[in-house]
């Protein structure tokens, strides 16, 4: 990579939007050029002075009166009057009920997950490997956003065949997968991304062939989603919100 | 009612006054409803903030057409071939309202694109989904939005002379 392909790709790499293979070449571009490293380092400083500012301008409580009542009044508004008919009464009960059911399930939902529950063992370790594969910067043994070259990768490295889905469109793009030991046995360890969190999922066969509810748990500020299906065991580690770790786990459904 | 700041947030930026924008997001709400049958279990945050943006934007082409399409994404970047100096301490010293009015100056195009990705801290793909460009096109659009937050920034600093 030449300095002008570098001036290009520096907002990209600031923002962590660069695979694996094009970062790391950014990267040595960038121990051997001071011009380069500066750029990078200014977009970061724009970043974070952004970041800093109280910039976020948030929804006043009498918006949310309103649209609460624009949405709740029986007579609707004249921008739905037009729709006419037993369907538009149907259609105005269901809106009339879905933002006070929406908001409550929402709060109970966030409630239930911020709910720390009993840590274990299992945990435990799941989050010492996902923090391992952090800090000895060996987050990929396969570095590949398609689960086409993932999956088969680990055929013979490890005695089954973990799914592996590509879920970039979901916003969560796959990064590679890895072999990791948990419960004294070797298990794969897929890696997936969220914006700049990463999320390290552990599949292993299960003991018990049973499919389980989906568990939240945290473990030293890390959200552990674990969950049995299909007679595999499943554990996604991240420092992404509970909310998203939990959109993600349902994905994989 | 969920992602109503990233909403509000999103049609504060792009009106720039606060009682349009809550016309506008109590507009998109409820063509958010309305539509809510075409949303797929994908990211709803997007889709919101999509339905926002597209709210947004009519309303501007009503009131202030003069204020959209005024960049073009064809142009091309140019590159500086001057040697970048540090600016860390001049962002560090620059104040809130300095900030806001260099944001607040930019034009609507890369000023949206500023606020998904540092404030909603979205992917290029999140934003390439809701402003419905390519994905060079938004790193094409944040570059050039930097761009012109550094020199504005820049430019309102008081030097300090020696």
């Amino acid at each position: 990579m030449n300095c002008r392909e570098i001036k290009v790709l520096s907002h990209a790499y600031a923002d962590r939007e660069l695979d694996l293979v094009r970062a790391t070449e950014f990267e040595q571009h960038l121990n051997g050029c001071r011009s380069c490293s500066q750029e990078v380092e200014n977009i970061r400083a724009l970043s974070s002075a952004l970041k800093s500012s109280t910039l976020y301008f948030r929804a006043p409580a009498s918006l949310r009166n309103r649209i609460h009542q624009s949405t709740c009044a029986r007579n609707g508004t004249a921008r739905l009057r037009h729709r006419s008919g037993n369907r538009e009464v149907a259609w105005m009960q269901w809106i009339r009920w879905l933002i006070p059911v929406t908001a409550s399930a929402t709060v109970i939902l966030l409630a239930l997950l911020s709910m720390p529950s009993r840590t274990d063992g299992e945990t435990e370790e799941v989050v010492s490997s996902h923090v391992r594969s952090l800090m000895a910067n060996h987050l990929t043994d396969v570095a590949s956003s398609d689960q086409h070259t993932v999956k088969p990768w680990f055929d013979g490295k490890v005695d089954f065949a973990p799914p592996v889905t590509n879920l970039a469109d979901h916003g969560f793009p796959l990064v590679g997968g890895r072999l990791d030991y948990l419960q004294n046995r070797t298990v794969a360890a897929e890696v997936y991304q969220r914006n700049k969190h990463v999320i390290n999922l552990f599949v292993w066969p299960s003991t018990r062939n049973r499919n389980t509810a989906k568990k939240v748990t945290i473990e030293k500020g890390y959200n552990v989603i674990t969950w049995e299906d299909a007679g595999m065991s499943f554990s996604a580690v991240s420092d992404l919100n509970p909310v998203e770790l939990r959109e993600f786990a349902e994905l994989l459904k | 009612m969920p992602h109503l700041d990233a909403a509000y947030n999103l049609a504060r930026w792009l009106t720039r006054n606060e009682h349009d924008a809550q016309d506008i997001v109590q507009d998109a709400f409820l063509r958010a409803l309305k539509f809510f049958e075409s949303f797929r279990g994908r990211n709803s945050r997007s889709w919101l903030l999509t339905i926002v943006r597209n709210t947004a934007y009519t309303w501007l082409e009503k009131n202030r057409k003069h204020e959209i399409g005024t960049i073009s994404d064809e142009e091309i970047e140019s590159i500086q071939d001057a040697e970048p100096n540090p600016e860390a301490h001049l962002l560090k010293d620059a104040d809130n309202q300095e900030i806001m009015n260099a944001i607040a100056e930019l034009p609507v195009e890369f000023r949206e694109a500023v606020i998904l990705r540092e404030l909603e801290e979205m992917s290029y793909k999140e934003i390439a989904d809701v402003l419905n460009v390519p994905l060079g096109t938004v790193m094409s659009r944040l570059a050039r939005a930097r761009r012109q937050l550094q020199e504005s920034l820049r430019h309102h600093q008081p030097r300090v002379s020696a």
